[in-house]
């Protein structure tokens, strides 16, 4: 049978040659014309695909998948200030989305207070403005904390908005053990992709890990961590590259807590992941199965735990942004629902859906409704949700899940022989390798070797765009004198005292978060926090590499 | 003949460095002589290394929709140093509504998503004949 195939596309092709001398991913990996059993003829079923919600959990983390719930539907939203956020949260509430994503401005997220010379021209530009609890609290107006989960988008100060984020429910008379959320709280993707790092990695470890502590006693609801590799992919690395890094800064993590003393099985289970859905469905929804699989072998063999929960990687899914063109904006929505598509049919636990118009600026509410709507129409008309990780047995995919896995496991063996995550970022060995993959699928587009349809293919004449959001300018200066009027009426013998507390245990080896706390309480400011801790901690450079 | 020497620069806080760092990278291979900053740099810090570094051509990347008020404050302390000569072109997330405005500014060029390495090189081999 396979030599009369064989024969007959020998044949074919003489006459009607294939359209490309060769296929490859959206990550260049090469695609052969067909996969058969003789490709998966080494993978046993039962003990590398197996069952859902069973280890190694190829299939997916729970045994009914979205037969059972289907996937949160969370946009990532903020701009301006918090009343402007708040009401954009309302609204996505109202339309059906089931869960809040916090974007905070880049001045919140590098620790600069609005009134900061470093903030200028960045208040509320990408993400909402927060400097002190006052914010947070109208942020959240009207939001019952205890029937939302929220996740937050902070990293190195997110101890600071985690602890406002605890006071808020406070006075609404939520109790910490009923919240749901997750904080980002990942450094290493900030140190190699994203950019909003303050200090350097030990002191950023253990804020981390004394994070996973405070919760792990006192929000034990909480994802404490969302291990990133969307922006190491929107960073310009392959699928296999984002695995890996990504699972190679969980490892970090996971080994920084256990050096510090923490039980590997009373802070596992609450580290999350968060992974970006590029545009070769096939590939992607590989992707999503091997790491789940391999996240679990490591949790297992490295770390030797047999709780089914510390093994299972829970994600996040958002469609990638860098494949959004500013050319024909509405082929956008296109994009997406592919996107969407390959995180649904690869288990995400919640999802993300760009808006058209982000290649261009923040979205309007209209473009965020389509996306929502692309995510409704997934879940509720396609029909893919009926049956649990349908692609499975696919030779092609099963296939792809093989070999993304041993690329990532190779590239995770080249980080531990550098001497783990932390070193190999130093060396700048992480930020090279995506920086190359970068530059290469870039070329290929330039080439025409890759077609992007709108920019270098099936071009028109493009029009400008009309109803783009803009962020007014005039509310930096409205930010800033709200942050005047919370300082002139707070307590500051209060504030200063509590800052003087966060100073000395920073010296010491004891966990800081009960005394960040104490500090937001006082309307002590996030840029007043990170500063004090700015002179203790130092503050990192970055390892350029160019 | 001298090489040309450009500075690739990130004004502001945004960490979006990919499209910097492709600019600066086909730059090189096209054979200029080419300094990328990093992220996260100040208008002062941008025009010091530029002027240290003698270069020809200044190239700054925002994706924040911090431009207006960043690439004026280069702009602005390029002239108070003396050092108008140094030609300016830019890229990102720029709203073609800015355009003008910035170009008043003294920006010679805005490069929006979708330009190819090819359009650039262009760019600075018209200006640099010009300039030489």
């Amino acid at each position: 049978m396979k030599k009369k195939y064989e024969d007959l596309v020998k044949k074919l092709l003489e006459k009607y040659p294939e359209r490309q001398k060769e296929f490859i991913t959206g990550s260049s990996e090469e695609v052969k014309r067909l996969y058969t059993p003789e490709d998966t003829k080494e993978t046993d079923y039962s003990t590398d695909v197996g069952y859902p919600g069973l280890y190694p959990f190829t299939r997916g983390v729970q045994p009914t998948m979205y037969r059972g719930r289907l996937w949160t539907m969370r946009q990532y939203a903020g701009f301006g200030t918090a009343e402007k956020s708040n009401q954009r949260y309302k609204f996505l509430l109202s339309q059906g989305q089931t869960g809040l994503s916090i974007a905070f401005d880049l001045c919140t997220q590098i620790g600069y207070d609005s009134d900061d010379p470093m903030s200028a021209g960045e208040v509320g530009k990408v993400g909402v403005a927060i400097d002190s609890l006052a914010d947070l609290e109208i942020l959240f107006d009207g939001i019952p904390l205890d029937k939302v989960s929220t996740s937050m988008t902070i990293n190195a100060p997110a101890a600071i908005i985690l602890a406002m984020y605890i006071a808020v429910a406070e006075k609404q008379g939520i109790t910490p053990d009923k919240l749901k959320g997750t904080i980002q709280n990942d450094i290493l993707k900030e140190y190699i992709a994203r950019g909003t790092y303050i200090f350097p990695p030990k002191p950023s470890m253990r804020l981390i890990t004394n994070i996973f502590e405070y919760c792990s006693k006192y929000v034990p609801n909480w994802n404490t961590i969302s291990v990133s590799g969307y922006h190491i992919r929107e960073a310009g690395s392959t699928a296999a590259e984002e695995i890996a890094f990504t699972l190679a800064d969980g490892i970090a993590y996971v080994q920084a807590a256990i050096d510090a003393g923490l039980e590997v099985d009373n802070f596992a289970p609450r580290i999350s992941f968060f992974f970006n859905a590029h545009n070769d469905l096939l590939e992607e929804v590989a992707k999503f199965r091997a790491a789940r699989r391999l996240w679990a072998h490591i949790m297992k063999d490295r770390f030797h735990t047999d709780n089914p929960k510390s093994q299972m990687l829970r994600f996040h899914t958002q469609t990638g942004g860098s494949t959004l063109t500013a050319q024909q904006p509405d082929n956008n929505i296109v994009r997406v629902t592919i996107q969407a598509l390959a995180a649904v049919l690869g288990g995400t636990q919640s999802l993300h859906t760009n808006s058209r118009d982000e290649a261009l600026a923040l979205p309007t509410e209209e473009s965020v409704r389509i996306a929502l709507r692309t995510q409704q129409i997934l879940g509720f008309e396609s029909g893919v949700t009926n049956t649990v990780d349908p692609l499975a047995g696919s030779y092609f995919v099963e296939t792809m899940t093989d070999v993304i896995e041993k690329q990532a496991k190779e590239y995770i063996q080249h980080i531990d022989d550098i001497g783990g995550m932390v070193e190999a970022i130093e060396k700048g060995y992480v930020q090279k390798q995506i920086e190359n993959s970068s530059y290469e699928y870039q070329k290929q587009i330039e080439r025409n070797e890759r077609i992007i349809v709108g920019v270098n293919k099936f071009t028109t004449k493009e029009e400008s765009q009309k109803n783009l959001l803009r962020v007014d300018e005039k509310l930096e200066l409205l930010q800033v004198q709200k942050l005047h009027k919370t300082k002139a009426e707070r307590d500051e013998k209060k504030v200063h005292e509590s800052l003087e507390k966060i100073r000395k245990i920073s010296r010491t080896q004891e966990n800081i978060f009960p005394n960040i706390f104490e500090a937001v309480k006082t309307y002590a400011t996030l840029g007043e926090i990170c500063n004090v801790l700015r002179e203790e901690f130092g503050e990192y450079n970055e390892q350029l590499v160019l | 003949m001298k090489k040309i020497r450009i500075l690739i620069a990130k004004p502001g806080l945004d960490g979006h460095d990919r499209g910097a760092k492709f600019v600066a990278r086909a730059l090189r291979d096209a054979g200029y002589e080419v300094i990328y900053t990093g992220i996260r740099q100040t208008p002062e810090q941008i025009v010091a290394a530029a002027i240290q570094e003698d270069v020809d051509f200044l190239g700054m990347s925002i994706l924040s929709g911090a431009h207006n008020v960043l690439f004026k404050k280069v702009m602005d302390i390029l002239k108070k140093e003396d050092a108008e000569d140094i030609i300016v072109f830019a890229g990102g997330v720029i709203t073609e509504d800015d355009i003008p405005h910035l170009k008043a500014l003294g920006i010679k060029e805005i490069f929006t998503p979708g330009t190819s390495s090819e359009t650039i090189i262009e760019f600075i081999e018209n200006n640099s004949s010009k300039n030489n």
